[in-house]
């Protein structure tokens, strides 16, 4: 396995606050995220989790609108929320890359694919024309697109969703990235073209030993693809634990509720349902943020922010699917 | 009854804004555009109280008092403000009356294109085939010929006067409501929304005014308010040419007209109508502007 | 048991220009799919892009007519109807769609969405007709006062509920999901598949449930079809399918959806290549190319949907061909 090679980005405590019309609104609050040298992470949230947004902030991708705080974020030991855009310029692309959701509507319709390719390679790379060809080619052979030459000359809308996200991917590992980001790359994909490029995404981390974050909002995903998993509710994490682990026996309610919700576990007709919406702008509850929805909320839950206790965001975290320390169901809800 | 929608009262958020004040405070966002919607109400204003504010009749001649200038220049007259034209009419009364008739001109070539625009190209959108594209072919034809010289050609048929510049004016900026009611009504067309209502059982004509329509607005809006300023300047243009509204009606280009002699020797006579139709085509084209970026989610800034 | 609808051989072509000098081209989004619904039972279609499933919807609930092949829907043959007969059917057959954001009209209130399926099918009084929209609305959990609101006021998961709503209130037979919760959260679509699992209840209500998630339809389906490039490959009843599947791409879409189970080992077969484009579709059998048990006549003739083992499977490695079919 990976891991204790020594961290690669380091997280602590990030805030990323968006202005709009009617006040700030707190996409991302508090969350921190380590990701060691050659270890595959996901994080695994809803719409409105942040899960996105934290990961977009790493890179710097953000709107003028966002406001982002944190105590700490490190890669490979250098703070680059305190750098110039030039200084991270480059490291954006070479060594941290990231892949996203749409493939069709990543690539440049004016431009042929091969001209991207080696466009990321001419930024970041000392080479010159012809190596850069070649290494376009190797790239694209390297993804599993069949005749690369060929395909150097096609322009995006001539590819498929699976062959476009290829392309996608070896644009990211073109520079031989030490950590690369991939935000639900297979959401949009068909089944079969997904499971294509997650074993893809899977077989180049472990020949590259770059370390990879996982976006995604599917625990199959999550269970097939990742050692570690974060999970995120509302811009706060909730829960982090290894991948076996979680499954087996989620800390968290919301984890435990979205397992339970998963219709591959269900029991019967009824699937068990988490009632309730995720709070948005105007509705941010004062204590804990699940417990508007939580069948074990007590008043405790709803008026004070939960602590962290054993890598879960919560007054009463579960073992075994127990609640620790709870008063008991006379005081619930 | 399932219940887990919706939870207790306490956790469901008010209504949000409606479409109205969501859409007023995203207006309000841009400054150019709260000052073209002041100018522009300033002036309709004016124009609509015109008989009350106007101190003189805009076709009362003042023998003796003509081409008096201003009154910060030397030689003017504190009874006329804004000095006299070439006959002695008060040049402050003209332009206000000549705003009446200016925005009378633009809103009406408005209404009418919005009207016939919006029939023209839902029919060209709902009926496909044949109608479509002898609809577009002509659009085409109208485009093909440019706008003033068309304006021209009709006004020489059916000759010059106020009503005759509307319809001119009217036809020769037809094929831009037509086209982006068209292009939004495919679109719109192509959605879920339209296919639900099919299969629940809505006709055509009511698929078209009440589903579709509705949804095609938006962009109409902005081009009806950004066409009202262009309307403006056609009227000018023809009055101009001397085939718009006839003396002695007081039309801002006509008022150019009567004054092109004079302009080395008289320069206000010639500026003031001049400035007017400029700072009314600016104010409204700002104003559009702003409705266009508040009706347009895409283009908000936040 | 009553049977809303009976489909046999359904075929919808399109003629495509490839270019003014090309000529036309045939696109078969719908080659042959044969089934049977009904009332308070779920059939669920299964595929990938391309597979015909949408094609298929849109012939189901009357928006196109199918180039050949017979549909029946409540006793009533579609093709050759008088467009009199077709409207009449209208309300046995409604549908709900994938996308929560485009599936309702932006301007009108949700109260007058649901209003007006009655208002143009029906003579029923205004006050009926807003008593009624009332009550649907309480029975997929909305509260009363969102009659008023406009769609953006709503979450995806809320909107879904509301395009339920308003299929429902012709008190139709038959319900088609075109991937209605695909573009929901889990725990929102844990809500929207318990809905819908008590509105059929309630009603009796026949669902075609189109999907590509497999773990959704293996929780709600009664019997499953599953489509490539068309045509049905598999059919059969949910168990046959998930616990005994025999057609290899049915093997494939099983193994290569994701499991939420770290501890699951299984082998993953993972096809190669590209689905093919419908206009120009592989010879023999269309899925010949990605498939690991491609033998002689596979890419010569396609096969039939044949009975096998209880399930209906178009596949010559499971249905071996007669010797005598060897000829062209």
């Amino acid at each position: 396995m990976s891991g204790k090679n020594g961290a690669l980005l380091e997280i602590e405590n990030l805030t990323v606050e968006f202005k709009t019309g009617s006040g700030y609104f707190r996409a991302v609050d508090g969350v921190t995220i380590k990701v060691d040298k050659g270890e595959v992470l996901a994080i695994v949230g809803e719409s409105g989790s942040g899960k996105s947004v934290s990961m977009l902030a790493v890179m710097g991708l953000l709107p003028w609108t966002a406001k982002v705080t944190a105590d700490k974020m490190l890669f490979e030991g250098i703070d680059i929320l305190g750098m110039s855009a030039n200084e991270r310029r480059r490291i954006i692309g070479k060594d941290i890359a990231m892949i996203f959701q749409e493939p069709m509507s990543s690539l440049n319709p004016c431009f042929t694919v091969g001209f991207q390719i080696m466009e990321a390679l001419k930024e970041h790379l000392d080479l010159d024309k012809a190596q850069r060809k070649a290494r376009a080619i190797e790239l694209l052979g390297l993804v599993g697109i069949p005749s690369p030459e060929q395909r150097l000359k096609a322009y995006p809308h001539q590819l498929s969703g699976g062959m476009s996200q290829r392309v996608m991917i070896a644009m990211a590992i073109a520079c031989s990235p030490k950590l690369l980001i991939a935000d639900e790359p297979t959401t949009a994909l068909d089944v079969t073209i997904q499971a294509q490029i997650l074993e893809l995404l899977v077989r180049l981390q472990r020949e590259t030993g770059m370390g990879l974050v996982l976006i995604t909002h599917s625990m199959g995903v999550v269970a097939e693809t990742a050692e570690r998993v974060s999970v995120q509710y509302a811009g706060q994490k909730v829960e982090e634990q290894v991948v076996k682990n979680l499954f087996r026996d989620p800390h968290h309610p919301y984890t435990a509720a979205l397992l339970s919700a998963l219709p591959e576990r269900a029991r019967g007709r009824k699937l068990p349902s988490i009632p309730g919406v995720v709070p948005g702008q105007f509705d941010r509850p004062a204590g804990c943020l699940f417990a508007p929805r939580c069948q074990l909320a007590t008043e405790l839950c709803r008026t004070t922010k939960p602590p962290r206790i054993d890598g879960a965001l919560c007054h009463y975290p579960l073992h075994d699917g127990v609640p620790q320390n709870h008063p008991g169901k006379e005081k619930a809800a | 009854m399932p219940s887990d929608a919706s939870l207790a009262p306490t956790a469901t958020a008010p209504a949000p804004p409606g479409p109205l004040r969501a859409f007023w405070r995203a207006f309000r966002e841009n400054r150019g555009a709260v000052l073209g919607l002041a100018v522009v109400s300033f002036i309709l204003f004016v124009a609509i109280f015109a008989n009350v504010l106007a101190p003189y009749s805009p076709i009362e001649q003042f023998r003796g008092f003509s081409k008096l200038p201003p009154f910060w220049v030397e030689g003017s007259d504190p009874k006329f403000l804004l000095g006299t034209d070439a006959v002695g009419r008060d040049m402050l009364s003209r332009l206000m009356y000549g705003a009446r008739v200016s925005l009378f001109i633009g809103l009406s070539v408005m209404v009418v294109s919005m009207v016939v625009g919006v029939a023209l190209g839902l029919a060209a959108a709902f009926f496909g085939g044949i109608v479509d594209v002898i609809i577009i072919r002509v659009m085409d034809l109208i485009m093909a010929i440019p706008s003033l010289v068309l304006a021209i050609l009709i006004i020489a048929i059916i000759g010059p006067n106020l009503t005759n510049t509307i319809v001119a004016v009217t036809i020769v900026g037809l094929p831009r409501y037509v086209r982006l009611v068209r292009a939004s009504a495919l679109t719109e067309l192509t959605k879920d929304y339209v296919t639900a209502a099919k299969v629940s059982g809505v006709g055509k004509f009511r698929l078209m005014t009440k589903t579709v329509l509705p949804n095609c607005l938006a962009p109409l809006i902005v081009q009806a308010a950004l066409g009202l300023s262009d309307a403006i300047l056609e009227a000018a243009g023809l009055g101009f040419l001397g085939l718009g509204a006839q003396p002695p009606t007081p039309e801002w280009g006509s008022m150019l007209a009567d004054t092109r002699d004079l302009m080395l020797s008289h320069p206000w006579v010639m500026a003031f109508p001049g400035l007017a139709i400029l700072v009314t085509v600016l104010a409204i084209n700002l104003m559009g502007d702003g409705l266009r970026d508040a009706l347009d989610p895409r283009l908000r800034r936040s | 048991m009553s049977i809303v609808v009976t489909a046999r051989d359904l075929a919808r072509y399109y003629s495509v220009s490839r270019g003014a000098f090309s000529g036309q081209a045939t696109l078969k989004a719908l080659d042959g799919a044969s089934f049977t619904i009904a009332r308070g039972k779920t059939l669920a279609v299964v595929g990938e892009s391309g597979c015909g499933k949408s094609t298929l919807a849109r012939l189901i609930t009357m928006i196109e007519l199918p180039t050949s092949g017979s549909l029946n829907i409540g006793g009533q043959e579609i093709v050759g109807a008088t467009p009199a007969q077709l409207k009449a059917l209208r309300a046995r057959v409604q549908i709900v769609f994938q996308n929560p954001y485009g599936s309702l009209n932006p301007r009108q209130k949700i109260g007058h969405a649901l209003e007006e399926p009655l208002l143009v099918n029906t003579s029923m009084a205004s006050k009926e007709r807003t008593e009624k929209a009332r009550e649907m609305m309480a029975s997929v959990g909305l509260r009363p006062e969102h009659y008023d609101r406009y769609p953006h006021m709503f979450s995806g998961g809320q909107r879904q509920r509301i395009a339920i709503a308003r299929a429902l209130m012709l008190d139709p037979e038959l319900l088609v999901l075109d991937e209605p919760v695909s573009a929901l959260d889990v725990s929102i679509q844990a809500q929207v598949l318990n809905l819908l699992a008590d509105l059929q209840d309630r009603h009796n209500l026949a669902y075609l449930f189109i999907s590509h998630d497999l773990s959704v339809v293996r929780h709600i389906a009664d019997d499953v079809m599953v489509m490539y490039l068309g045509r049905a490959v598999e059919q059969g009843t949910r168990d046959a399918i998930f616990n005994a599947p025999q057609h290899p791409y049915t093997k494939a879409l099983l193994s290569a959806t994701p499991q939420p189970d770290p501890e699951r080992k299984r082998e993953r077969i993972v096809l190669t290549g590209e689905l093919p484009s419908p206009l120009s579709p592989p010879s023999g059998c269309t899925f010949h190319p990605r498939c690991p048990w491609n033998f002689e006549p596979c890419a010569r003739v396609n096969p039939h949907l044949l009975a096998h083992d209880g399930s209906l499977v178009a596949c010559h490695a499971v249905n071996p061909p007669e010797p005598s079919t060897k000829a062209a």
